[in-house]
């Protein structure tokens, strides 16, 4: 109980009227960056270290940490009503809450992620203060081998989640993989398929094949479909805030993606994305109701969104017990840090109680900050839906050129944005899913790189693939997740899928 | 409403860059790392102590810093006020990947810090010193896994300098590259590797509370509040600097060049320059002019054999 009079002792330091003020900023700062694609939070708390220089440590770390948490919520509005995700980890939100958008739901939608958010948020927020020193110590001992073992499960629950057709939807999962081998060999530095060009040296960047698949895809698809009588975009339709059957649908799911969010985040080599893909996955398959899937299920928006933002704080775990940066926003927020003369580390809690705790209570205050900030907003955004679709989507264009330059200056990059807008396109005309591909991207490099790190640890073993009970583990369900829908399917028993689905819920 | 909001954000995006400034300084990474915090750095204490009225830093990541720097080298021929950061671990890059601009294509300005690596284990290693790990080494380069940072990186050279002195075919180590010193420490802590190689500073908060024993480090004599020995008193002949430099654009006058490296110098003999290095850990180990030159070649010459006989340069 130690842990508890220390927080409460951290939530009076924080409750100070001007470090209330240090988190509002945080906040709509983070939530603006969030919104921009291209200008992320790790750019935003770059710019301002300077800035605060000189000023009180505990503020600025507190801003800091509240433009984390107000990226990983802004990032799901633009995904939801524009189809363009503004970070990597909200790329799964813009799937089923953008078709909830133009069905007239996207009020619902904003609610489902803002209170999912929240409380992931606040959830993961407790979790690290108690569980930290806990987590941290499992998150140790996940080994390359481990780490490839999660990969494989990865792989397995994402490929079957997507899209009608299994074959289609690993087709777009290998385009993705080969996507993925561009640019430096990490192991050994060799460039790989980049013909010469400087710019591929670091690979193809997840959020620019994000935006030009889901967004200049979309806007080419629209385009051309104009001639032949277009779908309709209803503004809103029934209520703008979440029904009783949306509270029914969502609570489960917000804090099954809190309890998956949470531990991948604070793995050392983990992203917030694949917390958010499993999240997916995992809702896909235990919802009642799976038809909805691919056309706006509110569960596939309430899970991911609750997992990225439990990624977020469990981010804090290797960063606030190890020193360890997880993500470039984390790896910012060491470099501030270390400005103020704090070396994050096993000490840090010892040294600096006062400031682990108080950032950790203004972690709390922020998510509520960041609910009361956006909640009112909701009816605002899905206003943006009412503006007529030729400047709707021009406005998109300009937007995801303009955030893909910012992010990285290069006219080779904007050439990339184009070719794969125009990729985007042939795909959702020829009926193939555009999310593997992402996926793949973002995986591969992952999996890749662990599986060739544990043989050449074991020097080429293959059975240490094996060799730790972690791995052997997430390999069996990996397996028994490929197989047993298969034999159940060739018994004929494909409605028994349905009902132990429903009967797990 | 909505309208204007957002035009107004487009303005102010499109309207930054094209401010007037005295330097603009290109941190060719992405922000967060070594080289952005160095060129941010310098930003501040250039203004802070009024050596220049307006300094901007921009990113152009990619590639060890090649990207950054054939942007820059192309784009600025004779511009005085442009700056880049750069460092150690560019030497390489520019060597394993093949890179069409070099150091020669810049002006190099200044050597301004540097860190010494460290070699550690986790303390439940059965590895007590750094004689120790030689011997396994020795018998079976194969078995000791060395968990650093990129491939290529100042973390690689450093390991296969410490094979070739120990007489080890350095094609032979079991390299395990990962992103940064920061995953490479979460491989060591569990265990996961036989050993560590990073900056000092990556690994100085664990071994303080007991987590990690540091056996050796590459400077020229032991560091102080480090209880380990230096490589060379340890019968290993490496010494090895990760360090970071400016240089100026291609193509300027003499006068010019003067006029950078009087600023430059200004900015590191400053109390703002000196505090900041001390709250982030970092040795001031400048050098400019001609001694700088010929450090610059000799790491250059060295890196270039070393990487050679790792096998990552043909």
């Amino acid at each position: 109980m130690e842990a508890l009079s220390f927080l409460m002792q951290g939530l009076s330091v924080a409750m100070d009227p001007m470090l209330l003020l240090y988190a509002l900023i945080g906040v709509t700062l983070g939530t603006a960056v969030g919104v921009l694609p291209g200008i992320g939070p790790a750019l935003t708390v770059a710019l301002l270290l300077p800035v605060t220089y000189g000023h009180d440590p505990a503020g600025s770390l507190i801003m800091f940490a509240g433009i984390y948490y107000g990226g990983m919520y802004g990032g799901s509005t633009t995904s939801i009503l524009l189809n363009t995700p503004g970070e990597s980890a909200s790329i799964i939100t813009a799937l089923e809450g953008n078709k909830m958008a133009r069905a007239g739901r996207g009020g619902p939608a904003l609610a489902t992620a803002a209170i999912g958010s929240f409380i992931a948020g606040l959830i993961a927020t407790l979790a690290l203060a108690f569980l930290a020193p806990y987590v941290v110590k499992v998150a140790l001992a996940f080994g390359p081998r481990d780490y490839f073992a999660l990969m494989c499960l990865s792989f397995i629950t994402v490929s079957s989640a997507f899209g009608d057709s299994a074959r289609k939807g690993l087709i777009s999962l290998f385009i993705g993989l080969s996507l993925a081998l561009v640019g430096i060999d990490q192991l050994t530095g060799q460039a790989r398929l980049a013909f010469g060009v400087p710019q591929l040296l670091d690979g193809i960047e997840v959020t620019t094949l994000a935006v030009a698949m889901f967004a200049l895809g979309e806007a080419f698809f629209v385009a051309g479909n104009r001639a032949t009588g277009d779908d309709q975009v209803i503004a809103i339709k029934g209520s703008v805030w979440m029904t009783a059957q949306d509270w029914a649908r969502s609570w489960k799911a917000w804090l099954r993606g809190t309890v998956i969010g949470f531990p991948i985040g604070a793995l050392p080599a983990g992203g917030a994305e694949i917390g958010t893909f499993l999240s997916y996955a995992a809702e896909k398959r235990l919802s009642k109701h799976p038809e909805e899937f691919g056309n706006g299920a509110i569960e596939g928006v309430a899970g991911p969104e609750a997992a990225n933002n439990a990624s977020a704080a469990g981010t804090l775990v290797p960063l606030l017990t190890l020193g360890l940066p997880t993500s470039a926003t984390a790896a910012i927020m060491l470099a501030g840090f270390q400005q103020f003369g704090l070396q994050p580390g096993p000490l840090l809690f010892v040294t600096n109680p006062q400031l682990v705790w108080g950032l950790i209570a203004s972690l709390l205050i922020a998510n509520c900050m960041l609910l009361v900030l956006n909640l009112p907003l909701i009816g605002l955004w899905v206003r943006l839906l009412t503006i007529p679709k030729p400047w709707l989507y021009a406005g998109i264009m300009v937007f995801a050129t303009l955030g893909t330059i910012g992010a990285n200056p290069s006219p080779v990059e904007l050439a990339m944005l184009l070719i794969f807008g125009l990729m985007g396109y042939l795909m959702r005309v020829h009926g193939y899913p555009i999310a593997p591909v992402v996926v793949g991207l973002i995986l591969g490099p992952m999996a890749e790189q662990q599986l060739r790190r544990a043989l050449s640890i074991a020097q080429g073993d293959v059975l240490t693939l094996v060799g730790s009970p972690l791995s052997a583990t997430l390999l069996a369900f990996s397996v028994l997740a490929l197989v047993v829908p298969m034999v159940l399917r060739m018994r004929g028993k494909g409605q028994m899928l349905s009902q132990l689905a429903a009967e797990e819920d | 409403m909505k309208h204007t909001l957002f035009a107004g954000m487009m303005a102010a995006a499109l309207a930054l860059p094209a401010h007037a400034t005295d330097y603009m300084i290109m941190a060719p990474a992405s922000p967060g790392g070594g080289w952005d915090q160095t060129a941010r750095t310098m930003q501040e204490v250039l203004q802070a102590d009024g050596i220049s009225s307006s300094v901007q830093v921009q990113n152009v990541p990619g590639a060890g810093g090649t990207v950054g720097l054939a942007q820059f080298a192309s784009q600025n021929a004779g511009k005085a006020d442009q700056l880049i950061v750069g460092g150690f671990v560019m030497v390489g890059a520019i060597l394993t990947n093949a890179s069409p601009v070099s150091l020669a294509d810049v002006t190099p300005i200044a050597r301004l810090t540097g860190e010494y690596e460290a070699i550690v284990v986790p303390a439940s290693s059965d590895i007590k010193d750094i004689n120790g790990l030689v011997e396994k080494l020795k018998a079976d380069p194969g078995a000791v896994s060395w968990a650093g940072g990129s491939a290529g990186g100042t973390d690689h050279i450093a390991v296969g300098l410490i094979a070739k002195a120990a007489g080890v075919d350095p094609t032979k180590i079991n390299y395990i590259a990962y992103s940064g010193g920061g995953e490479a420490l979460a491989a060591i802590l569990g265990s996961q590797v036989t050993a560590g190689i990073s900056g000092l500073g990556e690994f100085k908060a664990q071994a303080d509370a007991g987590a990690l024993r540091i056996l050796a480090v590459t400077s020229d004599e032991r560091i102080a509040g480090v209880d380990a020995p230096t490589l060379k008193e340890s019968g290993l002949d490496v010494v090895l600097q990760n360090w970071r430099m400016v240089a100026a654009a291609p193509g300027i006058t003499d006068e010019q060049k003067a006029a950078i490296s009087a600023d430059v110098e200004k900015m590191v003999n400053s109390d703002a320059w000196k505090t900041a290095l001390e709250t982030k850990g970092w040795a001031n180990t400048y050098l400019a002019g001609d001694a700088f030159k010929a450090q610059l070649d000799a790491d250059i010459a060295s890196t270039s054999t070393v990487l050679k006989d790792i096998g990552l340069v043909k």
